[in-house]
Protein backbone atom coordinates (compact mmCIF):
# COMPACT_ATOMS: atom_id res chain seq x y z
CA UNK A 1 0.00 0.00 0.00
CA UNK A 2 1.49 3.80 -1.15
CA UNK A 3 -0.99 5.60 0.42
CA UNK A 4 -1.20 5.94 4.17
CA UNK A 5 -3.51 4.23 6.21
CA UNK A 6 -6.23 6.25 7.70
CA UNK A 7 -5.58 7.96 10.59
CA UNK A 8 -1.90 8.80 10.24
CA UNK A 9 -0.02 11.31 8.57
CA UNK A 10 0.96 10.97 5.08
CA UNK A 11 4.98 11.05 5.96
CA UNK A 12 7.12 13.81 4.12
CA UNK A 13 9.52 12.33 1.61
CA UNK A 14 12.68 14.17 2.85
CA UNK A 15 15.52 11.54 4.49
CA UNK A 16 16.44 13.71 7.75
CA UNK A 17 12.90 13.77 9.07
CA UNK A 18 12.47 10.02 8.13
CA UNK A 19 15.66 8.85 10.15
CA UNK A 20 14.22 11.18 13.22
CA UNK A 21 11.04 9.72 13.34
CA UNK A 22 12.17 5.69 12.58
CA UNK A 23 14.62 6.69 15.60
CA UNK A 24 11.84 7.83 18.00
CA UNK A 25 9.87 5.14 16.72
CA UNK A 26 12.79 2.73 17.65
CA UNK A 27 13.29 4.23 21.68
CA UNK A 28 9.38 4.08 21.43
CA UNK A 29 9.17 0.29 20.64
CA UNK A 30 12.05 -0.76 22.88
CA UNK A 31 10.27 1.13 26.27
CA UNK A 32 6.75 -0.41 24.82
CA UNK A 33 8.71 -3.54 24.80
CA UNK A 34 10.38 -3.56 27.77
CA UNK A 35 7.28 -3.18 29.77
CA UNK A 36 5.10 -5.99 28.32
CA UNK A 37 5.41 -8.27 31.67
CA UNK A 38 5.02 -5.87 34.45
CA UNK A 39 1.95 -4.49 32.68
CA UNK A 40 0.46 -8.47 31.80
CA UNK A 41 1.41 -9.07 35.29
CA UNK A 42 -0.18 -6.08 36.63
CA UNK A 43 -3.58 -6.86 34.40
CA UNK A 44 -4.06 -10.68 35.89
CA UNK A 45 -3.40 -9.74 39.28
CA UNK A 46 -6.14 -6.68 38.52
CA UNK A 47 -8.58 -9.97 37.59
CA UNK A 48 -10.11 -12.41 40.59
CA UNK A 49 -8.36 -15.32 39.01
CA UNK A 50 -5.89 -17.60 40.46
CA UNK A 51 -2.53 -16.69 38.38
CA UNK A 52 -1.53 -20.40 38.98
CA UNK A 53 -4.93 -21.83 37.85
CA UNK A 54 -5.31 -22.85 34.07
CA UNK A 55 -7.31 -19.50 33.36
CA UNK A 56 -5.01 -17.42 34.68
CA UNK A 57 -2.09 -19.09 33.47
CA UNK A 58 -3.54 -18.78 29.50
CA UNK A 59 -4.77 -15.20 29.73
CA UNK A 60 -1.24 -14.15 31.57
CA UNK A 61 0.41 -16.07 28.13
CA UNK A 62 -1.93 -14.14 26.06
CA UNK A 63 -1.83 -10.93 27.18
CA UNK A 64 2.24 -10.70 27.17
CA UNK A 65 2.88 -13.06 24.20
CA UNK A 66 0.42 -11.18 21.49
CA UNK A 67 1.87 -7.83 21.91
CA UNK A 68 5.35 -9.15 22.25
CA UNK A 69 4.87 -11.01 19.36
CA UNK A 70 3.57 -8.44 17.11
CA UNK A 71 6.39 -6.11 18.13
CA UNK A 72 8.79 -8.52 16.95
CA UNK A 73 7.04 -9.30 13.91
CA UNK A 74 6.84 -5.26 13.25
CA UNK A 75 10.52 -5.06 13.92
CA UNK A 76 11.41 -8.20 11.92
CA UNK A 77 8.80 -7.27 8.57
CA UNK A 78 10.76 -3.44 9.01
CA UNK A 79 14.16 -4.66 8.28
CA UNK A 80 13.09 -7.33 5.73
CA UNK A 81 10.98 -4.96 3.93
CA UNK A 82 13.93 -2.36 3.97
CA UNK A 83 16.34 -5.39 2.25
CA UNK A 84 14.12 -6.63 -0.23
CA UNK A 85 14.15 -3.07 -1.56
CA UNK A 86 17.43 -3.85 -2.98
CA UNK A 87 16.09 -7.13 -4.61
CA UNK A 88 13.89 -7.53 -7.48
CA UNK A 89 12.56 -10.98 -9.16
CA UNK A 90 13.73 -9.42 -12.56
CA UNK A 91 16.99 -8.79 -10.63
CA UNK A 92 17.52 -12.20 -9.52
CA UNK A 93 16.35 -13.64 -13.03
CA UNK A 94 19.19 -12.11 -14.30
CA UNK A 95 21.91 -13.17 -11.74
CA UNK A 96 20.72 -16.70 -11.81
CA UNK A 97 20.27 -17.10 -15.67
CA UNK A 98 22.87 -19.83 -17.34
CA UNK A 99 24.59 -20.84 -14.14
CA UNK A 100 25.69 -23.95 -13.25
CA UNK A 101 23.74 -25.84 -11.15
CA UNK A 102 25.73 -26.07 -7.70
CA UNK A 103 26.37 -22.85 -7.75
CA UNK A 104 22.89 -21.53 -8.84
CA UNK A 105 21.16 -23.78 -6.33
CA UNK A 106 22.76 -22.04 -3.97
CA UNK A 107 22.77 -18.50 -4.97
CA UNK A 108 18.94 -18.83 -6.37
CA UNK A 109 18.08 -20.54 -2.38
CA UNK A 110 19.65 -17.29 -0.70
CA UNK A 111 18.31 -15.00 -3.16
CA UNK A 112 15.00 -16.45 -2.23
CA UNK A 113 14.64 -15.37 1.09
CA UNK A 114 15.88 -11.64 0.17
CA UNK A 115 13.69 -11.65 -3.22
CA UNK A 116 10.21 -9.43 -2.96
CA UNK A 117 7.95 -12.94 -3.81
CA UNK A 118 3.97 -13.24 -3.25
CA UNK A 119 2.65 -17.17 -4.08
CA UNK A 120 0.06 -15.47 -6.33
CA UNK A 121 2.87 -14.35 -9.19
CA UNK A 122 4.82 -18.27 -8.21
CA UNK A 123 3.39 -19.13 -11.90
CA UNK A 124 4.69 -15.67 -14.01
CA UNK A 125 7.64 -15.84 -11.91
CA UNK A 126 8.76 -19.97 -12.59
CA UNK A 127 7.80 -19.61 -16.52
CA UNK A 128 10.15 -16.03 -16.36
CA UNK A 129 12.87 -18.24 -14.71
CA UNK A 130 12.60 -21.13 -17.01
CA UNK A 131 12.43 -19.10 -20.22
CA UNK A 132 14.94 -16.96 -19.61
CA UNK A 133 17.63 -20.02 -19.22
CA UNK A 134 17.32 -20.51 -15.30
CA UNK A 135 18.43 -24.14 -15.11
CA UNK A 136 15.10 -25.89 -13.85
CA UNK A 137 16.49 -27.15 -10.06
CA UNK A 138 18.18 -23.46 -9.24
CA UNK A 139 14.75 -22.28 -10.47
CA UNK A 140 13.12 -24.80 -7.71
CA UNK A 141 15.66 -23.87 -5.21
CA UNK A 142 14.08 -20.21 -5.30
CA UNK A 143 10.57 -21.56 -5.44
CA UNK A 144 11.06 -23.59 -2.36
CA UNK A 145 13.02 -21.26 -0.49
CA UNK A 146 11.10 -18.34 -1.16
CA UNK A 147 8.32 -19.15 0.93
CA UNK A 148 9.53 -21.27 3.30
CA UNK A 149 11.92 -19.04 4.82
CA UNK A 150 10.81 -15.96 4.94
CA UNK A 151 10.40 -12.77 7.41
CA UNK A 152 6.89 -14.12 9.02
CA UNK A 153 8.55 -17.72 10.08
CA UNK A 154 11.82 -15.92 11.16
CA UNK A 155 10.08 -13.37 13.33
CA UNK A 156 7.76 -15.53 15.08
CA UNK A 157 10.55 -18.35 15.73
CA UNK A 158 12.57 -15.28 16.99
CA UNK A 159 9.94 -13.97 19.05
CA UNK A 160 8.85 -17.25 20.36
CA UNK A 161 11.78 -19.98 20.55
CA UNK A 162 14.52 -18.23 20.43
CA UNK A 163 17.48 -16.82 17.88
CA UNK A 164 19.06 -19.95 17.75
CA UNK A 165 15.74 -21.69 16.83
CA UNK A 166 14.99 -19.37 14.21
CA UNK A 167 18.73 -19.53 12.63
CA UNK A 168 18.37 -23.43 12.61
CA UNK A 169 15.40 -22.98 10.98
CA UNK A 170 17.31 -20.90 8.17
CA UNK A 171 20.29 -22.61 8.44
CA UNK A 172 18.22 -26.06 7.07
CA UNK A 173 15.55 -24.56 4.98
CA UNK A 174 18.03 -23.07 3.03
CA UNK A 175 19.80 -26.36 2.48
CA UNK A 176 16.70 -28.15 2.23
CA UNK A 177 15.76 -25.96 -0.71
CA UNK A 178 19.28 -26.23 -2.16
CA UNK A 179 19.72 -29.82 -1.84
CA UNK A 180 16.01 -30.27 -3.43
CA UNK A 181 16.81 -28.20 -6.51
CA UNK A 182 20.07 -29.87 -6.75
CA UNK A 183 18.10 -33.23 -7.29
CA UNK A 184 15.62 -32.13 -9.35
CA UNK A 185 18.09 -30.39 -11.57
CA UNK A 186 19.77 -34.15 -11.53
CA UNK A 187 17.19 -35.71 -12.14
CA UNK A 188 16.87 -33.63 -16.15
CA UNK A 189 13.23 -33.08 -15.83
CA UNK A 190 12.72 -30.42 -18.06
CA UNK A 191 10.67 -32.66 -20.47
CA UNK A 192 8.09 -32.91 -17.52
CA UNK A 193 7.12 -29.38 -17.86
CA UNK A 194 4.04 -28.55 -19.31
CA UNK A 195 4.86 -28.37 -23.22
CA UNK A 196 3.80 -25.04 -23.79
CA UNK A 197 6.49 -23.40 -20.77
CA UNK A 198 9.12 -25.84 -22.26
CA UNK A 199 8.96 -24.02 -25.85
CA UNK A 200 8.44 -20.82 -24.29
CA UNK A 201 11.61 -18.51 -25.51
CA UNK A 202 11.51 -15.41 -24.26
CA UNK A 203 13.43 -12.35 -24.22
CA UNK A 204 13.43 -10.25 -20.53
CA UNK A 205 11.63 -7.41 -20.31
CA UNK A 206 13.37 -4.16 -19.83
CA UNK A 207 12.12 -2.31 -17.38
CA UNK A 208 13.57 0.56 -16.38
CA UNK A 209 15.13 -0.11 -12.61
CA UNK A 210 13.70 2.77 -10.00
CA UNK A 211 16.64 4.61 -8.44
CA UNK A 212 15.57 4.39 -4.58
CA UNK A 213 16.95 7.09 -1.95
CA UNK A 214 17.81 5.71 1.39
CA UNK A 215 13.85 7.82 2.37
CA UNK A 216 12.17 5.21 -0.64
CA UNK A 217 13.74 2.35 0.99
CA UNK A 218 12.70 3.41 4.90
CA UNK A 219 9.28 4.02 2.96
CA UNK A 220 9.53 0.02 1.55
CA UNK A 221 10.24 -1.01 5.37
CA UNK A 222 7.22 0.40 6.14
CA UNK A 223 5.00 -0.19 3.74
CA UNK A 224 5.91 -4.00 3.98
CA UNK A 225 4.97 -3.84 7.61
CA UNK A 226 1.25 -2.07 6.77
CA UNK A 227 1.15 -4.81 4.27
CA UNK A 228 2.50 -8.25 5.89
CA UNK A 229 1.49 -7.35 9.64
CA UNK A 230 -1.67 -5.95 8.78
CA UNK A 231 -2.41 -8.80 7.03
CA UNK A 232 -1.24 -11.30 9.33
CA UNK A 233 -2.31 -10.14 13.27
CA UNK A 234 -5.60 -11.63 13.32
CA UNK A 235 -3.55 -15.34 12.46
CA UNK A 236 -1.06 -14.31 15.45
CA UNK A 237 -3.93 -13.45 17.81
CA UNK A 238 -5.58 -16.43 16.73
CA UNK A 239 -2.48 -18.89 16.55
CA UNK A 240 -1.87 -17.64 20.34
CA UNK A 241 -4.64 -17.77 21.61
CA UNK A 242 -5.09 -21.37 20.53
CA UNK A 243 -1.96 -21.87 21.97
CA UNK A 244 -2.78 -20.35 25.32
CA UNK A 245 -5.79 -22.75 25.64
CA UNK A 246 -3.11 -25.79 24.97
CA UNK A 247 -0.58 -23.48 28.02
CA UNK A 248 -3.66 -23.51 30.24
CA UNK A 249 -5.32 -26.97 29.51
CA UNK A 250 -3.39 -29.57 27.83
CA UNK A 251 -2.34 -31.92 30.69
CA UNK A 252 1.70 -31.89 30.17
CA UNK A 253 2.79 -35.28 29.39
CA UNK A 254 -0.18 -35.51 26.84
CA UNK A 255 1.63 -34.85 23.93
CA UNK A 256 4.84 -36.49 24.53
CA UNK A 257 3.92 -40.04 23.44
CA UNK A 258 2.35 -39.01 20.13
CA UNK A 259 4.69 -35.69 19.20
CA UNK A 260 7.39 -36.51 21.58
CA UNK A 261 10.92 -38.00 19.84
CA UNK A 262 10.91 -41.57 20.91
CA UNK A 263 7.54 -41.70 18.19
CA UNK A 264 10.16 -41.85 15.39
CA UNK A 265 6.85 -42.87 13.34
CA UNK A 266 5.74 -39.02 14.13
CA UNK A 267 8.02 -36.69 11.91
CA UNK A 268 6.50 -38.61 8.88
CA UNK A 269 3.27 -38.40 10.26
CA UNK A 270 3.56 -34.51 11.07
CA UNK A 271 4.89 -34.05 7.40
CA UNK A 272 1.79 -35.93 5.49
CA UNK A 273 -0.51 -34.07 7.79
CA UNK A 274 0.58 -31.04 7.08
CA UNK A 275 0.31 -30.80 3.31
CA UNK A 276 -3.85 -30.65 2.86
CA UNK A 277 -3.44 -27.83 5.65
CA UNK A 278 -3.49 -23.93 4.67
CA UNK A 279 -2.19 -21.97 7.15
CA UNK A 280 0.95 -19.90 7.56
CA UNK A 281 3.41 -19.35 9.71
CA UNK A 282 1.68 -16.58 11.84
CA UNK A 283 -0.60 -19.04 12.80
CA UNK A 284 1.13 -21.92 12.75
CA UNK A 285 4.19 -21.04 15.23
CA UNK A 286 2.27 -19.73 18.56
CA UNK A 287 0.29 -23.17 18.49
CA UNK A 288 4.35 -24.65 17.98
CA UNK A 289 5.19 -22.81 20.68
CA UNK A 290 2.81 -24.08 23.15
CA UNK A 291 2.79 -28.03 22.12
CA UNK A 292 6.40 -28.06 22.69
CA UNK A 293 5.74 -27.17 26.44
CA UNK A 294 3.64 -30.23 26.04
CA UNK A 295 6.02 -32.50 25.45
CA UNK A 296 6.00 -32.58 21.64
CA UNK A 297 9.38 -32.30 20.17
CA UNK A 298 10.83 -29.24 18.46
CA UNK A 299 12.30 -31.46 15.18
CA UNK A 300 8.40 -33.25 14.42
CA UNK A 301 6.59 -29.74 15.21
CA UNK A 302 9.10 -27.74 12.94
CA UNK A 303 8.56 -30.54 10.19
CA UNK A 304 4.91 -30.14 10.65
CA UNK A 305 5.09 -26.54 10.15
CA UNK A 306 7.56 -26.66 6.99
CA UNK A 307 4.97 -29.36 5.59
CA UNK A 308 2.03 -26.87 5.53
CA UNK A 309 4.43 -23.76 4.30
CA UNK A 310 6.13 -25.17 1.97
CA UNK A 311 3.93 -27.84 0.46
CA UNK A 312 0.56 -26.40 0.72
CA UNK A 313 -1.99 -27.73 -1.58
CA UNK A 314 -3.34 -24.54 -3.10
CA UNK A 315 0.25 -23.81 -4.34
CA UNK A 316 0.17 -27.37 -5.87
CA UNK A 317 -3.02 -26.39 -7.86
CA UNK A 318 -1.35 -23.32 -8.88
CA UNK A 319 1.76 -24.91 -10.17
CA UNK A 320 -0.26 -27.28 -11.82
CA UNK A 321 -0.60 -24.81 -14.88
CA UNK A 322 3.13 -25.13 -15.76
CA UNK A 323 4.20 -28.67 -13.97
CA UNK A 324 2.90 -32.11 -15.01
CA UNK A 325 1.80 -34.48 -12.46
CA UNK A 326 4.52 -36.28 -12.43
CA UNK A 327 7.10 -33.21 -11.99
CA UNK A 328 4.47 -32.26 -8.90
CA UNK A 329 4.96 -35.37 -7.47
CA UNK A 330 8.80 -35.99 -7.80
CA UNK A 331 8.32 -32.15 -6.57
CA UNK A 332 6.21 -32.88 -3.22
CA UNK A 333 8.43 -36.37 -3.58
CA UNK A 334 11.92 -34.37 -2.89
CA UNK A 335 10.85 -31.75 -0.89
CA UNK A 336 8.48 -34.21 1.66
CA UNK A 337 11.91 -36.41 1.94
CA UNK A 338 14.04 -32.97 2.88
CA UNK A 339 11.06 -31.86 5.77
CA UNK A 340 12.04 -35.55 7.13
CA UNK A 341 15.37 -35.03 7.37
CA UNK A 342 14.99 -31.79 9.29
CA UNK A 343 12.56 -33.02 11.22
CA UNK A 344 14.62 -35.95 12.70
CA UNK A 345 17.90 -33.63 12.73
CA UNK A 346 16.25 -31.39 14.29
CA UNK A 347 14.82 -33.75 17.13
CA UNK A 348 18.83 -35.56 17.31
CA UNK A 349 20.12 -31.33 17.74
CA UNK A 350 17.70 -29.92 20.01
CA UNK A 351 16.66 -33.36 22.37
CA UNK B 1 -6.05 6.32 -27.56
CA UNK B 2 -2.96 5.07 -25.17
CA UNK B 3 -3.26 0.83 -24.56
CA UNK B 4 -2.92 -0.34 -21.67
CA UNK B 5 -2.20 -3.76 -20.89
CA UNK B 6 -2.49 -5.03 -17.04
CA UNK B 7 -1.12 -8.10 -16.67
CA UNK B 8 -1.52 -10.31 -13.54
CA UNK B 9 -3.63 -13.47 -12.92
CA UNK B 10 -6.18 -11.61 -11.07
CA UNK B 11 -4.52 -11.01 -7.35
CA UNK B 12 -6.06 -8.78 -5.34
CA UNK B 13 -2.67 -6.45 -6.74
CA UNK B 14 -3.63 -6.44 -10.30
CA UNK B 15 -7.16 -5.37 -9.47
CA UNK B 16 -5.78 -2.21 -7.62
CA UNK B 17 -3.37 -1.53 -10.46
CA UNK B 18 -5.73 -1.64 -13.03
CA UNK B 19 -7.86 0.53 -11.09
CA UNK B 20 -4.96 2.88 -10.30
CA UNK B 21 -4.17 2.74 -13.95
CA UNK B 22 -7.95 4.29 -14.69
CA UNK B 23 -7.78 6.59 -11.98
CA UNK B 24 -4.46 8.29 -12.98
CA UNK B 25 -5.91 8.32 -16.47
CA UNK B 26 -9.00 10.15 -15.87
CA UNK B 27 -7.19 12.30 -13.37
CA UNK B 28 -4.83 13.58 -16.24
CA UNK B 29 -7.50 13.38 -19.16
CA UNK B 30 -5.39 10.70 -21.01
CA UNK B 31 -7.70 8.56 -23.18
CA UNK B 32 -6.94 4.74 -22.12
CA UNK B 33 -8.17 1.30 -23.29
CA UNK B 34 -7.63 -0.76 -19.88
CA UNK B 35 -7.09 -4.24 -20.34
CA UNK B 36 -6.51 -6.70 -17.84
CA UNK B 37 -4.01 -9.72 -19.15
CA UNK B 38 -4.75 -13.60 -17.08
CA UNK B 39 -3.63 -15.80 -19.32
CA UNK B 40 -0.47 -17.42 -17.80
CA UNK B 41 1.17 -17.86 -21.04
CA UNK B 42 0.45 -14.32 -22.50
CA UNK B 43 1.80 -12.78 -19.33
CA UNK B 44 5.11 -15.05 -19.44
CA UNK B 45 4.76 -13.66 -23.42
CA UNK B 46 5.85 -10.52 -22.21
CA UNK B 47 9.28 -11.59 -20.06
CA UNK B 48 8.66 -10.42 -16.88
CA UNK B 49 8.96 -12.54 -13.50
CA UNK B 50 6.79 -11.06 -11.15
CA UNK B 51 2.95 -9.88 -11.48
CA UNK B 52 1.12 -7.29 -11.48
CA UNK B 53 2.90 -5.58 -14.83
CA UNK B 54 1.82 -2.77 -16.50
CA UNK B 55 2.54 -2.45 -20.26
CA UNK B 56 1.36 0.71 -22.35
CA UNK B 57 1.27 0.80 -25.90
CA UNK B 58 3.64 -2.99 -26.11
CA UNK B 59 6.48 -1.46 -23.33
CA UNK B 60 6.68 -2.89 -20.58
CA UNK B 61 6.97 -0.51 -17.74
CA UNK B 62 6.47 -2.00 -14.66
CA UNK B 63 6.92 -5.45 -12.80
CA UNK B 64 6.07 -6.67 -9.97
CA UNK B 65 4.28 -4.97 -7.15
CA UNK B 66 1.47 -1.93 -6.30
CA UNK B 67 3.61 0.66 -8.78
CA UNK B 68 3.14 4.21 -7.09
CA UNK B 69 0.57 6.61 -8.45
CA UNK B 70 2.56 9.33 -9.46
CA UNK B 71 5.09 7.06 -11.36
CA UNK B 72 1.56 5.56 -12.99
CA UNK B 73 1.43 9.19 -14.43
CA UNK B 74 4.54 9.69 -15.49
CA UNK B 75 3.96 6.32 -17.52
CA UNK B 76 0.69 7.44 -18.90
CA UNK B 77 1.97 11.12 -19.81
CA UNK B 78 5.21 9.87 -21.34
Amino acid sequence: MSTASPGRPALPRATGPRIALLAGLLLLWAAVYASLLPAAEWIVRQLPLDAEAPPGRALAFFLYDTPKVLLLLTLVVFAMGVVRSFFSPERTRALLAGRREGVGNVAAAGLGIVTPFCSCSAVPLFIGFVSAGVPLGVTFSFLIAAPMVNEVALGLLFALLGWQVALAYLGFGLMLAIVAGAVIGRLKLEDWLEPWVRDLRVAPAAVEAPTLTLADRIDAGREAVVDIVGRVWPWVIAGIAVGAFIHGWVPETLLAAIMGRDAWWSVPAAVALGIPMYSNAAGIVPVVEALLGKGAALGTTLAFMMSVIALSAPELVILRKVLTVRLIAVFVGVVGLGILAVGYLFNALFG
Amino acid sequence: MKDVKVLGPGCKRCTATAEMVQQEADRLGIAVAVEKVTDMAAIAGFGIAATPGIVIDGKVVHAGGLPKPEDVARWLAA
